[in-house]
């Protein structure tokens, strides 16, 4: 098990590596420059000179990558106009936003974090509970309504649903506020108001597959021989789902589910863009769209960790429900 | 004495999209406690389909299941699955034929038997269910049973991965074991060693056994009677002398001119009946053999026509479902045996 750990560990290091290579190499073959970018017309081309040597854009391509992986270890000085003294892990200065790229990220990332963990609770509860059902009841008219119910979850768009309920429940009713992140240590209901209408329409778009993914996965666990043992055994039909079938039947599930939820950790900018909300993914369409590059790279660094913490996590938890991938 | 299993013309048919299987038609045998029914025939000839119909596993929404399974004075078709569950495992248990994929792979195998024991003993306590299902793996021969129980079954070798099955299976002292395919998976001198410790326990407890095959070598060394199955029937049924040494059935035949380890010179090339087991959506009119039985023009056109009934030939209690006539059938099976040598 140790070992298992220390090598994923490992591979999980190695890949957010070659990431932060990669988006800096793409940094430089971008054609824009960044420096004309910040100010587009009668400038000064010596001034400009100096910003570019200031900014260590005259540097080799390694002694710039070295020094932005020295920011993030050890923090480092990037001069008076970006700052002055900039802490680790310090992941550089947007001219853009006129802050250090670690501040933009401190204000956006726990609003992303705010929609996704409770969206996807809801949608893992919610798509669990629908292939069970449907599965339990196959055939049914309960089968069909949950099938039909996925089905419309996975043909419609998110802006679609998004400004259905924007209509309804915030325009109409005005039963909700128009959605803006509150943090929720200020004041949780607003949080929870501001927010539940990202929440129930990324719930509504995911559980779908999550429940037609469950459904399957269950009905082909029904008809494994361990399945059988157990109700020859005399056990009771919902022992015989809950303790034997279900638990193998969720594994396929924790895989997609962390995937998704890495990825969505990445950005959801649909979803930020729909309700107004300034997160992650935003930011990060946003810096592309400014050329700001210290943003750009900050958030595609930000969303290769959460996916490879996602996977690792998908790893460990497989190795807690499937002992043979403790052992093997 | 009255037999503890008594199947009565049992059938079981499946709907499908490619239409009705008639998995099982017209099925009848008994077991007596104590005693070992082997049940013979070609794969698809409805073995494991009758197996799990004694224990009312199939599926009622994709099976139906007619006639008459009495355990132990029970009759158990048409009984609500609530009352057939609390038999299952503790009056009849099962073992299956692929261990591996038989135990749940995500929990340890003492865990697993002691589910088997807990849910028949509501009032025992984990300690003395421990101690049951330590008892029981010594008692099938796995060394260290206390350490073994803590431990999954892919750590298991095959043959102490069927001891494990074969414990749960007697964890709550049933009076039926029906072993569906008990030894198929394993090597020949493991399934020795599994064989020897079902006589074994069936010696102690006095159980009935029902021990599915397709290997008549295995009959002959644990069965005292057997039945020989086609196409979801009986063809021929009698005790092991009767149906191995004095087989009456043109299939029986072929199953045994099949075995070298049951004819006389091991040499001899195998004789595998020619042909295939017929779709049991449409199985054959008359005797469902016929289109692979060579003796089938002997009977004036009755076997592609009229099914034959399980009657009464050679010795008492020897039944037998052909059309051939006693003398004529004698006749063409010694004809048979100085040909090809089956029997010894
Ligand atoms: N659930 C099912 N639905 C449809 N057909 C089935 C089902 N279960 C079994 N059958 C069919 O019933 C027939 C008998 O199957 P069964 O498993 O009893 O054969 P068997 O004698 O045990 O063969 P083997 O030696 O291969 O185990 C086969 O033709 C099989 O395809
Ligand atoms: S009834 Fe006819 S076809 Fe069937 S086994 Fe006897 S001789 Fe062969
Ligand atoms: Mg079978």
């Amino acid at each position: 098990m140790a070992r298992f750990l220390l090598r994923r560990a490992l591979s999980a290091v190695l890949t957010l590596f070659a990431v932060s290579v990669l988006t800096f190499l793409m940094f430089f073959a971008l054609p824009r420059d960044p420096v004309s970018g910040m100010c587009p017309k009668n400038c000064d081309p010596e001034r400009l000179e100096r910003v570019r040597q200031e900014l260590g854009l005259r540097d080799p391509l390694v002694t710039q990558y070295a020094g932005y992986l020295k920011g993030i270890v050890t923090g480092r000085d990037l001069g008076g106009a970006q700052g002055g003294r900039c802490d680790a892990p310090c992941l550089g200065w947007s001219y853009v936003n006129n802050e250090a790229v670690t501040d933009t990220l401190a204000r956006v990332l726990p609003v992303t974090l705010s929609i996704v963990i409770p969206a996807a609770i809801l949608w893992l509860l919610l798509g669990v509970g629908l292939g069970l059902v449907s599965a339990l009841r196959r055939g049914t008219w309960l089968d069909r309504a949950a099938i039909g119910f996925s089905l419309a979850g996975a043909s419609f768009q998110l802006y679609f649903v998004g400004a259905v309920l924007l209509l309804v429940f915030v325009y109409t009713l005005r039963w909700l506020p128009v959605p803006a992140y509150t943090p929720l240590s200020t004041d949780p209901w607003r949080w929870a108001s501001g927010l539940v209408l990202a929440w129930v329409s990324l719930a509504f778009l995911f559980s779908a597959i999550y429940a037609r993914l469950f459904r399957a996965q269950l009905l082909e666990t029904l008809s494994e021989d361990f399945v059988r043992t157990a109700r020859a055994k005399g056990l009771p039909r919902s022992r015989v789902y809950g303790r034997h079938a279900l638990r193998a039947a969720i594994t396929p599930v924790v895989t997609v589910a962390g995937l998704d939820v890495g990825a969505a950790l990445g950005g959801t900018v649909i979803t930020e863009t729909t309700f107004g909300i300034q997160g992650l993914g935003r930011t990060a369409v946003e810096a592309v769209r400014d050329g700001d590059l210290p943003t750009i790279m900050a958030t595609v660094l930000v969303a290769a960790v959460f996916v490879v913490l996602a996977n690792l996590l998908v790893d460990l938890l497989y190795a807690v429900i499937d002992p043979r991938v403790r052992f093997g | 004495m009255d037999p503890y299993l008594r199947v009565e013309d049992l059938r079981v048919s499946f709907n499908t999209t490619d239409g009705v299987v008639r998995a099982v038609d017209g099925l009848s045998f008994s077991v007596e406690r104590g005693r070992t029914l082997g049940v013979v025939g070609e794969s698809g000839s409805g073995k494991s389909v009758t197996s799990l119909a004694i224990l009312g596993l199939h599926d009622p929404r994709r099976a139906t299941v007619t006639g008459g399974i009495t355990v132990g004075g029970r009759q158990l078709i048409g009984r609500p699955e609530s009352e057939v569950r609390r038999l299952r495992g503790r009056d009849a248990a099962m073992i299956f034929q692929d261990p591996l994929s038989a135990l749940h792979p995500y929990y340890p195998v003492g865990r697993q038997i002691a589910e088997a024991y807990r849910v028949h003993h509501r009032g025992a306590g984990r300690a003395e269910t421990r101690r049951r299902v330590i008892e029981l793996l010594d008692r099938v021969g796995i060394p260290q049973p206390g350490r073994r129980y803590d431990q999954y079954p892919h750590e298991f070798s095959g043959g102490m991965r069927q001891r494990v099955m074969i414990a749960m299976a007697l964890v709550n002292d049933p009076d039926l074991l029906i072993a569906d395919e008990p030894t198929t998976a394993l090597d020949v001198t493991v399934q020795a060693q599994i064989l020897e410790l079902l006589a074994d326990l069936q010696a102690e407890s006095g159980t009935a056994i029902v021990l599915i095959t397709h290997d008549l070598g295995v009959v002959s060394q644990v069965a005292d009677e057997v039945l020989v199955m086609y196409a979801g029937r009986a063809v021929e049924q009698g005790t092991v002398e009767q149906v191995l040494l004095r087989p009456q059935h043109p299939y029986t035949w072929g199953l045994l001119s099949s075995v070298p380890s049951l004819r006389g010179d091991a040499e001899a090339d195998l004789r595998p009946i020619p042909g295939n087991p017929p779709s049991l959506i449409d199985v054959p009119a008359g005797c469902a053999f016929h289109p692979r039985c060579r003796y089938a023009e002997h009977t004036a056109g009755r076997c592609g026509t009229e099914l034959p009934e399980l009657r009464a030939a050679g010795t008492a209690g020897h039944r037998v479902a052909c059309h051939l006539r006693t003398e004529e059938r004698a006749r063409r099976y010694a004809e048979d045996v100085a040909r090809v040598g089956v029997a010894r």
